[in-house]
């Protein structure tokens, strides 16, 4: 599904990401964890097609297509999906009409036609029903006064409604209360299949214990300095970082 | 011949063509004095420091056009509100369009302004109202009163509710040259009567037109007047709007001004409160590119008590346009509890495009809410990035961004076939197919 060859990133002149190899089956759960500061969300950013990020060295492929030349929207058109850390506000722009103008606009993208206007409240009913997300929320300007909780809910609810085939969740644990956090988990454990694949990256191992990884790897100065299984995610809660900071 | 003394040596041909002996003639003639001593604006003056006429002063104008041009109604559809049934008032080349005009007698008057200043039994409505709120001092308003003539004249009676919109249109055809067109307005709305209007300027070929309008109206007593002007037009036509409106007690008057194209737009709109618990609604939309340049000086004059007046402009400038927003907030002594609210926000697309913006409050009551807020920013870079890993087009993301920040104002279009059709030509604008199902 995703490839990450050797991947070295740049902003503003500043070396964040230094050499990073990475390979994500369909139907796995990937967890990348790392102190503050270690390129998590760089990584997630470049992946996505943030232009404000430059590509140095190395590639991204998904279903072995090169990813170089896309433009964030052609990314998303082909199955990619990131859930911010901070979801932008945007004014005057609801959440139903943002979801709908995004989802003809990838159906557009792949021939296919605009999605009836009676299949689309269908499929927003059941999709929000997932998240446990209000039908009054839904006509609201998109993440304008939400909460943490309600951004980080709307997140994962236009992945459910996106269906992505790889889904970057960046940081998607901070400022969730616990109840938050079980729906936005549920909510991404019925969303997983065989044919998708799911990159969780966090700071804590909490929100591990809901969506449970395959793999577990540590990002630290840019590169991947360890990967193992969930139990990795246990030892460094333990641990902390310095011990990895101290190994490297 | 420069175009100040062509237009005094033609007011002298004119004054042939009409009564001298008229009430009128007095006004005409003093008008027309003020403008000699005048002249056009030029940027010396304070409220013209950013909006320069002299380029479009330098084409040989015709003063009187040939009154014979006709327009196929087939040719020129798109430009009226035809999804709906309308009053319209239409000038081709500053003449009247009995062909296209759909006006009325029948319990309103929805006519012609020629009618009105000559004939007898509008005499006292003429003597009561015309150029009675139009400035005497401003140069180009004084230009427009010397050469009235022509224009819509609207008379609502009292407890009337117009139900049909009017249209006002005027076209140019381009037949001559260079054309200076002065249409003149005066709309009268009786007490609890209430009235839509529309009002477009259309150049129909790249001969230069410059439109040097001025609109009287007169909201009595719980009076509802709903304006709309809408300004897209081509690249050679230039436009001065010259808008006073009086308001008597608890009367309601919106203006919405769109100002999607033209060469040079000057807007100036101005409200004189004359009675408690008035309300006026002021609002705009600007997007523009090229070197188009469109300003915005507004007046709201609070000189009563318990008023209210409503500002709200937002301006899209792209490429290397050009806009002003001058908002003039007057509170006179007298005016205690005015409420009156300013906001003007702009988005700059390009490097090279500018906004002068400058609130000016003038408050001499002391128990009043006033505010003003401006804001000049660009496109915001991070929505940009999140709308567009939705899968949403760059040129679809700034269009919906950029609709998103004018939704405000549009919102607030009463006649939802307008509403349509203002949604729509921004989408032209901003090169999307979308509908802006917000």
């Amino acid at each position: 599904m995703l490839q990450i060859k050797n991947l070295h990133a740049k902003v503003e002149d500043k070396d964040i990401l230094r050499g990073i190899n990475l390979t994500v089956n369909a139907g796995e759960v990937h967890a990348i964890m790392g102190p503050n500061g270690s390129g998590k969300s760089t990584l997630s950013a470049v992946i996505a097609g943030n232009e404000n990020y430059e590509v140095t060295e190395g590639a991204v492929y998904l279903e072995g297509e090169d990813l170089a030349d896309l433009a964030p929207e052609e990314r998303a058109h082909k199955g990619v999906f990131l859930s911010f850390q901070y979801p932008v506000e945007i004014p005057g722009v609801s959440v139903t009409n943002f979801m709908k103008t995004a989802i003809n606009e990838t159906r557009k993208a792949n021939g296919l036609a605009e999605m009836p206007a009676n299949e689309m409240l269908k499929v927003i009913r059941e999709k929000s029903e997932l998240l446990e997300i209000d039908r009054k929320f839904l006509s609201r300007s998109l993440n304008e006064g939400f909460s943490g909780g309600e951004k980080k809910r709307n997140e994962i609810f236009q992945m459910a409604m996106l269906e992505p085939k790889l889904a970057i969740l960046d940081e998607t644990d901070s400022g969730l209360d616990i109840d938050a956090l079980r729906i936005v988990a549920n909510g991404v454990n019925k969303l997983k299949s065989e044919n998708n694949a799911i990159v969780v990256i966090t700071h804590y191992q909490r929100l591990l214990d809901y969506i449970v990884p395959d793999f577990v790897h540590v990002l630290y100065n840019g590169k991947i300095v360890k990967s193992g299984g969930k139990e990795l995610a246990y030892e460094l809660e333990e641990k902390g970082y310095d011990w990895i900071k101290a190994e490297n | 011949m420069e175009l100040k003394e062509k237009l005094i040596s033609s007011f002298m041909a004119f004054e042939e063509r009409v009564d001298v002996t008229a009430d009128l003639h007095d006004i005409r003639t003093s008008a027309i004095k003020n403008f000699e001593n005048k002249g056009f604006p030029t940027k010396k003056e304070e409220a013209w420091k950013y909006t320069s006429l002299n380029a479009v002063l330098k084409n040989d104008f015709s003063v009187f056009p040939k009154s014979d041009n006709a327009i196929e109604f087939a040719d020129v559809k798109k430009y009226f509100l035809h999804e709906i049934d309308t009053y319209k008032v239409v000038f081709i080349d500053g003449v009247f369009s009995s062909f296209l005009s759909a006006t009325t007698h029948d319990g309103v008057d929805v006519c012609l302004m020629s009618s009105a200043l000559t004939k007898p039994k509008y005499k006292m409505v003429i003597d009561e109202y015309f150029n009675k709120v139009a400035s005497k001092d401003e140069s180009l308003t004084s230009l427009n009163t010397a050469f009235a003539l022509e224009g819509a004249y609207i008379n609502i009676p009292k407890s009337k509710v117009v139900e049909k919109p009017i249209e006002i249109i005027n076209f140019s055809t381009g037949t001559e040259a260079a054309l200076l067109v002065q249409p003149r307005n005066l709309i009268i709305v009786g007490e609890n009567a209430h009235v839509q209007i529309i009002e477009r300027h259309q150049s129909l070929n790249e001969n230069p037109v410059l439109t040097n309008s001025v609109t009287e109206i007169f909201a009595k007593k719980r009076a509802i007047v709903d304006y709309y002007k809408i300004q897209n037009d081509n690249l050679e036509a230039s436009l001065v709007d010259n808008t006073y409106i009086a308001q008597k007690e608890q009367s309601h008057v919106s203006v919405h001004t769109f100002s999607f194209g033209g060469n040079i737009t000057r807007n100036n709109l101005n409200f004189y409160h004359q009675g408690e618990r008035i309300d006026s609604t002021l609002k705009g939309i600007t997007i523009i590119e090229g070197k188009q340049h469109v300003d915005h000086h507004t007046l709201v004059q609070h000189a009563t008590p318990n008023c209210e007046s409503h500002q709200n402009y937002k301006g899209i400038f792209d490429e290397r346009s050009t806009g002003v927003f001058n908002g003039k907030i007057y509170v006179e002594r007298e005016a205690q509890k005015t409420d009156a609210f300013q906001q003007n926000n702009n988005i700059l697309l390009s490097d090279k495009a500018t906004i002068n913006a400058k609130p000016q409050l003038e408050i001499f009551a002391d128990d009043v809410k006033c505010s003003h807020g401006c804001t000049i920013g660009q496109l915001d870079d991070k929505a940009m990035f999140y709308m567009q890993s939705r899968g949403i087009p760059k040129k679809e993301a700034k269009a919906l961004l950029m609709y998103a920040f004018s939704n405000e104002v549009i919102e607030s279009i009463k006649i939802p076939e307008l509403k349509q059709r203002i949604t729509k030509i921004i989408a032209m604008k901003l090169g999307v197919n979308m509908g802006f199902d917000l």
